[in-house]
């Protein structure tokens, strides 16, 4: 009996495709996210939009505000843990939560390093903007990615950028001969051996969501057309004038992205999505996804 | 050649069609009423079963699912569609289509830390099968007409009733196609 595998880890990626895995910050938000749909929720101190007002250092979530959430649903509860602070995903990982995000929402840890994420029995997801980044971080152990988007603006924009980014990058490199893909490797800055995979699958070797923007059903249903296996919404749904409304509706169009009626349907009369920022109005440092390599 | 339909409101929906495929039926995820008619056989794949049943019901699809399976459409359930095809969980209530007389205990092994792969007799099976756990559920009780395959630590993780199976492990996600045929024996014995 094995535990900790790269299957088991990569498996339960698998597991939350074509499902929306939403941000929730108590117990009360958490059931609200599992009663709409939710194939997991991301348990945090703030959401993204609020990390931003509120500014200072971010960190790890509270264990109190963890457990509490675990103990509200039966759906997986994942947590972030700082860039490169290995500690915090000790801790998240002795708290038992099914997945580690390490994220640039909160504050960078190790400006050199990420996590070494093989030495951990928890999966791990990674924000990335392109084929080479993500490469790097599933180099490093990540048994899931995500698009970094620009977390807590409501606005899809970067997800769509990086999305798009992943999706050309892998077109071309589906294109390669045996006798390119070192110099392939060596231009994406990640290893030949996952370029020589991406190249024969024509795909990503884990599962690849969305992030970072999602702020309404159509946003959420254009990320899947994009070819993402799934969403998360961060401060989407609990910064919108409806959270139940919401969460149903994005759940729905995520399952039906394809069927423009339908999402048609469940778009009407759900209120005011949150507020969004536009991405000029970000200086460089308020930017998060610059944040890891 | 028989069509068999993968349930694609949620959960690991390619990988069950590749299996399915590779094996030559033709094979293709179902989402909408008229699908679900035009069906020889049903995989309910893995994911997560409160969302697979939330949105079964919202989409009106627990009846026309239901209707087909007690009629004598063979299916397949794996983790959440074992949850799935069940008559109850131990702990609270959530959408089910209860043709499969089973109570499922719902994450009995644990938390993700505790998700495994063992090797595992399958009863029909000649040699042990490399089983995937994630997460997974085991079955707490059997009704009178429910066969059990396999078990872990003697929880029962494989039933069969009739032409309804049902495994608490992901057989997708492994290239041993052998559980996939052992159902594809039945649709094909049915239609």
């Amino acid at each position: 009996m094995e535990r900790g595998t790269q299957l088991v880890k990569r498996g339960l990626a698998e597991m939350l495709k074509g499902g929306v895995i939403m941000d929730v910050v108590n117990a009360e938000q958490a059931r609200i996210a599992e009663e709409a749909g939710a194939v997991a929720v991301m348990a945090l101190e703030r959401v993204p939009a609020d990390i931003r007002r509120h500014g200072g250092v971010a960190r790890m979530a509270d264990p109190a505000k963890i457990q509490e959430i675990q103990s509200a649903v039966s759906i997986p509860v994942m947590a972030k843990a700082r860039i490169g602070h290995f500690l915090e995903a000790r801790v998240l990982e002795a708290l038992e939560v099914d997945f580690i995000d390490e994220s640039e929402v909160l504050t960078p840890a190790d400006e050199e390093y990420h996590i070494d994420k093989w030495q951990f029995t928890t999966p791990f997801v990674c924000g990335a903007r392109n084929l080479g980044e993500a490469l790097r971080r599933i180099a490093e152990g990540a048994a899931m990615i995500r698009t970094k988007g620009e977390a807590g603006t409501g606005n899809v924009v970067e997800a769509v950028r990086h999305m798009r980014t992943m999706n050309r990058e892998i077109a071309a490199v589906t294109q390669l001969s045996d006798e390119q893909l070192v110099s392939a490797a060596r231009d994406l800055g990640a290893p030949v051996e996952l370029v020589r995979i991406v190249r024969d699958e024509g795909r990503l070797p884990v599962v690849n969501f969305a992030a970072g923007g999602v702020a309404t059903p159509a946003d959420a249903a254009l990320m899947m057309a994009l070819g993402c296996d799934g969403v998360f919404v961060g401060s989407g749904i609990f910064k919108s004038s409806d959270p139940e409304g919401y969460a149903r509706a994005i759940v729905e169009a995520v399952t039906y992205w394809e069927d423009a009626a339908k999402v048609a349907k469940v778009s009407t009369g759900l209120g005011e999505a949150m507020a969004g920022i536009e991405l000029e109005q970000l200086s460089e440092a308020e930017r998060l996804a610059t944040r890891g390599w | 050649m028989p069509r068999v339909g993968v349930l694609a409101l949620q959960g690991d929906v390619r990988e069950h069609v590749r299996a399915l495929t590779a094996l030559g039926v033709e094979a293709g995820p179902v989402k909408s009423h008229e699908q679900i008619e035009s069906i020889d056989g049903l995989v309910v794949p893995g994911g997560e079963s409160t969302t697979i049943g939330r949105l079964a019901e919202r989409f009106g699809l627990i009846d026309p699912l239901r209707r087909r399976i007690q009629e004598g459409m063979a299916v397949f359930g794996t983790c959440a569609g074992m949850i799935f095809l069940a008559a109850g969980v131990t702990e609270g209530t959530q959408p089910q289509l209860g043709v499969l007389d089973i109570v499922v205990r719902r994450n009995a092994f644990g938390r993700q830390n505790d998700s495994f792969e063992a090797d595992i007799p399958i009863r029909g099976l000649d040699e042990p099968f490399h089983a995937v756990f994630i997460r997974a559920p085991w079955v707490e009780k059997t009704g009178s007409g429910v066969e059990v395959l396999a078990s872990v630590d003697e929880h029962p993780v494989m039933v069969r009733q009739g032409h309804i199976y049902a495994a608490s492990f992901h057989p997708e996600l492994t290239d041993d196609d052998r559980v996939h045929r052992m159902f594809l024996d039945r649709v094909a014995t049915d239609s």
